[in-house]
């Protein structure tokens, strides 16, 4: 089934990134992307009809929150949290209520000042509720140490190396260098990768992605709208969601994602195969996360991803150009990274990457993981 | 310790006969009387079959180490007891559960390994299921 040019991406961008200082909140970094993304679609606070975001730990109610705070009267809104892929969900959602003829003006936003806040922890205290009353009091530190549960048992399963996944956070480096917005943009080298200290062995520190503030937001319009405005639209073709457990201890498999199951229906969806896709935009909070993603997603076959990602097939200039911002690893991540992936793939099929544009991109795989490889949203994005 | 107590579970009525047993030194798991599948995290309805008529029973506290990770940047309550090892261990009887893997060098620990349950006193309501290598 082809999703047949329902509704587009017609505007995308970030807040400020990286460190932003304590004074600034988190509104404010939503209101500053929503603003610039309404501008770049060429549309206006008032012709928002929908609202889309996640949450955070300071607003009981965070679609009233920024609805509020923005001015925005919608006639439909999601405040579907299933972790960082959260906001990839968020555009099947937003094209399937637009198909529905829901709404016409979909904003997707999310902001965070985690790191000027200082309130990112590995871990909580105090008594703990529900299912992670059985995973949150073992000393594991959340998330790294569930990706790198992960980490082992591929390794483990298949010999991947840790040479393998320091392949993703070198190459990823290497993108970063061609983007102005990257919070680290010195090359790296395997070496270093290795160097970097352990933070839940097998994963160093230079194979987990950054802990910065930012914000973005992402405005999804009906196809009708998408044609009067003077960007060109990018056409959401294909999408597809999954989320498989909370916990870690009940992932079914921890070497396989979601994506196994989301990626094969965006991709029917889209009509699409892999060898159609110019580029691929895949949430790297760990390297692990990469390479299992590639494999859900079947770029390769289970356990090839090290083979797959080895001598930087991934980096610019390589067979198979991912994470052209320089990901979660290198560019920014605030928490919660899904809404960067849509802003990057937009970004290149409309060609506006400057040095890191992948040339004559008109294919973009999207894929959000959220949690602890709890959850994905697959997309399958189009240029005319 | 007390300015940063470690977490400790909240026990609620789905968890407390998992929380008691511990405390007199069994590890008890629970079994849908209707599709036999053994069920952990504890609940009140089998995520198989939707049975609610669940049993609990005395598991033999063996299992094996499904995988593993050496912690080196602990969070609130452990940064004294780096480096140390967190495990999901495939217990016997099918359900896989996290737990810390004790009394073993790091570097001594492998995926597959058998391990024993052993209990640990946390405070006065809370005995932890620890694991052994056997």
């Amino acid at each position: 089934m082809n999703r047949d040019r329902v509704a587009a991406i017609a505007g995308v961008a970030e807040s400020d990134l990286g460190v932003v200082g304590p004074d600034r909140t988190q509104l404010q970094l939503q209101a500053q992307a929503a603003k610039l993304a309404l501008e770049d679609a060429g549309l206006t606070l008032k012709d928002v009809d929908a609202v889309f975001c996640t949450g955070d730990a300071y607003t009981w109610s965070h679609p009233l929150t920024i609805a509020e705070y923005l001015g925005i009267t919608p006639r439909f809104t999601d405040g579907t949290n299933i972790g960082g892929s959260s906001f990839d969900s968020h555009v099947g959602h937003a094209v399937t209520a637009i198909a529905a003829g829901l709404c016409e003006v979909a904003l997707i936003s999310y902001g965070s000042t985690q790191r000027s806040q200082r309130n990112r922890s590995l871990g909580r205290a105090g008594d703990i509720r529900l299912p992670q009353q059985f995973e949150a009091i073992w000393g594991l530190p959340t998330p790294v140490g569930a990706y790198a549960l992960a980490a082992r048992r591929h390794m483990h399963q298949y010999g991947t190396t840790p040479e393998q996944l320091a392949e993703v956070a070198v190459a990823t480096r290497k993108w970063a260098t061609l983007n102005p917005k990257a919070y680290y943009r010195e090359p790296i080298t395997i070496a270093d990768v290795l160097a970097s200290p352990y933070i839940a062995d097998p994963l160093h520190l230079l194979d987990c992605c950054l802990v910065t503030d930012g914000g973005g937001a992402v405005v999804v319009v009906s196809a009708e709208r998408a044609r009067s405005l003077p960007k060109p639209p990018v056409w959401v073709l294909g999408h597809g969601e999954s989320h498989t457990h909370l916990t870690i201890a009940n992932m079914p498999d921890l070497t396989v994602t979601p994506a196994a199951q989301s990626g094969p229906r965006a991709m029917a969806m889209a009509g699409v195969t892999h060898s159609d896709l110019d580029v691929v935009e895949i949430y790297d909070s760990f390297t692990i996360t990469v390479l299992l993603t590639l494999e859900s997603l079947g770029f390769c076959g289970p356990g090839e991803s090290g083979a797959f990602v080895s001598a930087q097939r991934t980096a610019p200039g390589g067979e198979f150009p991912m994470n052209t911002n320089g990901g979660g690893l290198s560019y920014c991540h605030p928490g919660m990274y899904g809404i960067f992936l849509l802003i990057e793939a937009t970004r290149q099929l409309r060609g506006e990457c400057a040095e890191r544009q992948v040339e004559g991109a008109r294919l973009a795989l999207v894929n959000g993981t959220g949690g602890v490889l709890s959850s994905t949203a697959t997309l399958v994005l189009g240029r005319d | 310790m007390a300015e940063n107590p470690r977490p400790r579970p909240h026990v609620d009525s789905d968890t407390r006969p998992f929380w008691e047993g511990t405390r007199a030194g069994e590890l008890r798991l629970q079994r849908c009387r209707h599709c036999a599948r053994v069920i952990f995290y504890p609940r009140s309805l089998c995520p198989e079959c939707m049975s609610d008529d669940i049993e609990w029973f005395v598991a033999s506290g063996k299992g094996s180490i499904h995988s593993f990770v050496v912690v080196h940047r602990a969070p609130p309550g452990f940064q004294d007891h780096v480096p140390y090892v967190v495990a999901l261990v495939n217990l016997v009887e099918g359900p896989r559960m996290m737990s810390r893997i004790t009394g073993a060098d790091p570097t001594s620990v492998e995926v597959g390994q058998s391990v024993t349950v052993v209990f640990e006193s946390l405070d006065e309501e809370i005995t932890l299921p620890l694991f052994r290598q056997s």
